[in-house]
């Protein structure tokens, strides 16, 4: 039960990060491969505040959202005036920069040895170490951020990110000033990531660089695009099964000293096929 | 009264002159005609008018007064500006509804978020999607239009602007008869609203017609400009547009 539970988490975190980056990539049409680094904003800035300051879980959770805010804005203004490939290039070459940053600031995030002992949360006597407790707390994070994003995508402002995806030219030339609405979008997206960031370094107590890397980001690109790309329904399908899959494939039975590299091997082969014959994802309503 | 002029408007691609040192003037209220052969310049006019494109040099002065060296795409709104392409550029991923919701809608990102004059918008939509009879298929996906609706849907999107001037590139083209008779009436009542139309068109037979005036265009610089019945007579413009 408690690994079953344990997976739920993992689904609840992913999924908090496959909805948020659907915002930006699906609705959009931005290719962005920087979302674990805002993922890694939440998480870090969590992790200090926990170890280092006196604050609680939910205080250390609204500066890493905070802090994400910040930082996706700066990087925001720069990689807004982007297009196609080039934005998809720009956003690979900040998540290398804040990999970076936390791999090498040894004296704030204590570089590859990583930070250990994070609590977690406690809130009216409720303690989150238990793990039920905690996978109730993920969930309604998700269920908030779902609901958040519906609110987003069912707007004027939902509609408008659709036409960028569509044509930018054209809907400026309807009056639209696009700069402003990839920075927006791209900012909501990077808060909503530094909430999975948060949520994930208080549940495992332990935060290195190594999971904030633009592979990480990748992960998290593949989530959306397998579910189903400007459908957020299709980004918690699309965790679901990435989630699950890789454990499903622990009870095939392959020789065991080839286990972990033929696991790898059917996932891609999954994932390939799927490409060719299901290019829009499991639900998804727009195709890259 | 002259709504939008050119001075010594210059676009170059690669060294080679696309509109070179144009000065036009549009009247506002009439419909102002551009022709010319393949490669004259025509679209590239209009892109420069639509922010599309940057100006190398010269000006374009809207309603007497504003002097523009450069125009950016979402700023053409505001001079009161709209068009369609030559090549039709809908949002193919969108309904045939949100296609012209999308233009009705508050531009601001935070009054975006919190729209509140939602009936007002959808009536507009249904207004100019009945006027070109595609009101029936307002949930459609725009990419599963045939060719004719998609030119209509963009017509369509620029009358949802309720603009001062629209730039019909070749609205025309590809279109059934009954296709291009509700452009034609279209075009005929914005002039009745006292709107501007700027029309590239290459049938003669419509230019006669619907224009109040032309500009005749040639590698990028004005070749002749007046009534379609004189300037159509003109040895040169049917040397360099018919080939004759």
């Amino acid at each position: 039960m408690e690994y079953l539970i344990h997976l739920a988490i993992l689904f609840a975190i992913y999924a908090i990060l496959g909805v948020s980056l659907n915002l930006v990539v699906g609705y959009t049409g931005l290719l962005s491969v920087t979302h674990a680094a805002f993922y890694g904003v939440g998480a870090y800035t969590t992790a200090i505040f926990l170890t280092k300051s006196g604050v609680g879980f939910f205080s250390s959770l609204i500066l890493g959202i905070a802090m994400a805010v910040a930082v996706s804005f700066l990087i925001g203004v720069v990689l807004s005036k982007f297009k196609g490939d080039y934005y998809a290039l720009g956003t690979f070459g900040f998540n290398t920069i804040i990999f970076a940053v936390f791999l090498n600031w040894q004296n704030l995030t204590m570089g590859p040895l990583g930070i250990p002992g994070i609590s977690k949360p406690e809130l009216f006597g409720i303690n989150f170490t238990n793990n039920f407790n905690f996978l109730v707390l993920a969930l309604i994070f998700l269920v908030l951020i779902y609901f958040a994003s519906r609110f987003v995508v069912n707007s004027s402002f939902g509609r408008a990110l659709k036409a960028i995806r569509e044509d930018e030219t054209v809907i400026a030339v309807f009056g639209y000033n696009t700069l402003y609405f990839k920075l927006v979008i791209f900012v909501i997206s990077a808060a909503m990531a530094a909430v999975a960031g948060s949520l994930f370094a208080s549940y495992i107590t332990f935060i290195d660089p190594s999971g904030f890397q633009v592979t990480e980001s990748m992960f998290i690109l593949a989530i959306i695009i397998l579910g189903g790309l400007a459908n957020l329904r299709g980004s918690i399908l699309g965790a679901l099964f990435l989630i699950l899959l890789p454990e499903i494939l622990r009870f095939v039975g392959f020789p065991s000293d080839i286990e972990a590299q033929m696991r790898q091997v059917v996932y891609g082969i999954i994932l390939i096929l799927l490409m060719l014959y299901r290019p829009q994802g499991l639900i998804g309503e727009y195709k890259l | 009264m002259k709504i939008i002029e050119t001075k010594n408007l210059v676009k170059r691609f690669n060294g080679i002159h696309a509109v070179d040192r144009l000065s036009i003037g549009i009247e506002k209220g009439q419909i102002t005609g551009i022709i010319g052969p393949n490669g004259s310049g025509k679209t590239t006019l209009i892109n420069l008018l639509s922010g599309v494109l940057e100006i190398d040099s010269g000006e374009i002065v809207v309603d007497g007064a504003e002097k523009i060296t450069r125009i950016l795409p979402h700023q053409v709104f505001f001079y009161g500006i709209t068009r369609t392409f030559q090549n039709v550029r809908l949002f193919e991923q969108m309904t045939v509804l949100d296609n012209i919701l999308v233009v009705v809608t508050e531009r601001n990102v935070f009054s975006s978020l919190f729209e509140k004059h939602i009936e007002y918008h959808h009536k507009i939509a249904e207004e100019v999607l009945q006027k070109v009879g595609l009101w029936e298929k307002k949930n459609q996906l725009a990419v599963n239009l045939s060719y004719g609706q998609r030119k209509l849907l963009e017509i369509a999107r620029t009358l949802a602007m309720k603009a001062e001037v629209y730039l019909f590139d070749e609205p025309f083209a590809g279109l059934f008869p009954e296709m291009r008779k509700i452009v034609s009436s279209i075009i005929q009542e914005l002039k009745q609203e006292n709107k501007t139309v700027v029309l590239i068109e290459h049938d003669i037979g419509l230019i006669r017609e619907l224009c109040d005036h032309i500009f005749v265009m040639d590698e990028g610089k004005l070749l002749a400009e007046g009534k379609p019945e004189s300037v159509l007579e003109k040895r040169e413009v049917i040397e360099a547009y018919l080939g004759e």
